[in-house]
């Protein structure tokens, strides 16, 4: 297979990027970790005219610190990572998403930014981003995760802007986190999935976010005011996980009917919901 | 044409190419080491798995220009003076292949996880085959022989 004819540029700097970005417009494609852009460009999916790489473009490789948090620049590798002490320390759920991403192989090259810029509805990371709360640093201003995904593959980003960093908010005490999804292989598309943040004081939820994703064309918030001030007993439990899917319509695939979708998503919302009380609980003060 | 400088088991390469030339299509075509495989081109069946400066990536899913300045292993790299690697041994050992089509793409990814991880679970190499497609052995075999060089029990 061979890609369309492009003009290739390398790019050594944001603002050289940038600038590549605004000379092309449209025709230009951001190249980060390639692991979904090389196969629309291998199958011509995808035919941009330039092609900008931004693989040796200095300084978004770090991960650090950040307000207790962490920043991860756009181009630190999914398999850097998923080895990294700070993001298992600081962010339980990013750390159990990375494992999720991919396979082994396709963790080593592919991107933080790069998923989160690419905004597949299927995607692990997006969903975790929502879930968490955390924000989007863009070339141009600081967006919040729940604003930036706006549809199949299509966020908020403009024209000429650009992806330098993901901010994941750091996990607190007495906070449960949890991830789950369903695929039929590991490393497949989900099918549904589920993201839970809980926190939890005096034995019952004082903070809750939850998400689904692969289910719309976004990850999406379900509403948690049934939760605040309970402590996730199984009635509680059942009827928000059934709700929650009930609310939601996924058009029949290849893979299930949106009956068999309904249901799996009740399954993982429930799943997701028991997980972050049982790991919250653990740690409450 | 771009030039591509690479160092490919050991030996420097200088080579002008085409932008849109697939790595995996310039190592096999442009420099005869037809020992990658290539299968999906993208990025599921795991053949055309290398090692760039150690990783092992997908080739089929990098362009040649992009390894410009990189050192890159094969499969062809891994027996050294004629020896075959212990991945390799383990593999004959256990009969972990037939036709041999996803073996180099899994001989590579293995050699990174074992360097990285030193010894993974029996459920980490399960874990990373997911990214293998083998048609086969039916896969017991392959995490046999890797589990035995990684000493997982």
């Amino acid at each position: 297979m061979k890609p369309v004819p492009f003009t290739y540029v390398q790019a050594e700097s944001v603002d050289q990027a940038v600038d590549a970005l605004r000379a092309h417009g449209s025709d230009a494609k951001l190249l980060a970790g390639g692991q979904s852009l090389v196969p629309a460009l291998n199958m011509r999916l995808a035919r941009p005219t330039v092609l900008v790489d931004l693989n040796r473009v200095r300084g978004l490789d770090r991960i650090a610190e950040e307000d207790g948090g962490i920043r991860i620049g756009a181009l630190v590798r999914q398999s850097t990572a998923e080895r990294g002490q700070l993001v298992r320390e600081r962010c339980p759920l990013l750390a159990e998403s990375l494992p999720l991403v991919g396979h082994f192989v396709t963790r080593n090259r592919g991107t933080i930014g790069g998923s989160i810029a690419h905004a597949d509805p299927a995607a692990e990371l997006p969903l975790a981003l929502v879930a968490l709360a955390g924000n989007v640093i863009t070339t141009l201003r600081t967006i919040p995760a729940a604003d930036f995904f706006v549809g199949h593959f299509t966020t908020a980003l403009a024209d000429d802007e650009l992806v330098v960093a993901t901010t994941w908010p750091r996990a607190h005490a007495g906070e449960g986190s949890a991830l789950v999804e369903f695929a039929p292989r590991h490393g497949d598309f989900a099918l549904a999935s589920a993201a839970c943040v809980l926190r939890v004081k005096g034995g019952a939820v004082v903070e809750a976010r939850l998400a689904v994703g692969s289910i719309t064309d976004r990850p999406e918030l379900l509403d948690v005011e049934p939760l605040l001030g309970s402590t996730v007993d199984d009635d509680d439990v059942r009827s928000l996980a059934t709700n929650a899917a009930n609310a939601f319509d996924p058009p029949p695939n290849l893979h299930g009917s949106p009956r068999y979708r309904r249901a799996l998503l009740a399954t993982l919302v429930e799943r997701a919901l028991r997980t972050a009380w049982a790991r919250a609980t653990e740690t409450s003060p | 044409m771009t030039s591509v400088d690479v160092t490919v088991n050991g030996r420097t390469y200088k080579e002008d190419v085409e932008p849109r030339l697939l790595l995996s299509d310039f190592l096999r075509h442009t420099l005869g080491l037809t020992g990658t495989h290539v299968g999906c081109e993208h990025g599921v069946c795991g053949a055309c798995t290398i090692r760039l400066d150690g990783a092992a990536v997908r080739s089929c899913l990098l362009l040649a220009v992009q390894a410009d300045g990189y050192t890159i292993e094969t499969v062809e790299g891994l027996a050294a003076n004629g020896e075959l690697h212990p991945l390799q041994e383990a593999f004959r050992r256990h009969h972990a292949l037939q036709c041999g089509f996803c073996t180099s793409g899994i001989l590579m990814a293995a050699a990174d996880l074992l360097e990285r991880e030193g010894t993974p679970t029996r459920d980490e190499l399960v874990d990373m085959l997911s990214g293998h497609l083998c048609r086969c052995t039916g896969y017991e075999p392959i995490v046999d022989a890797i589990a035995e060089v990684a000493g997982t029990s």
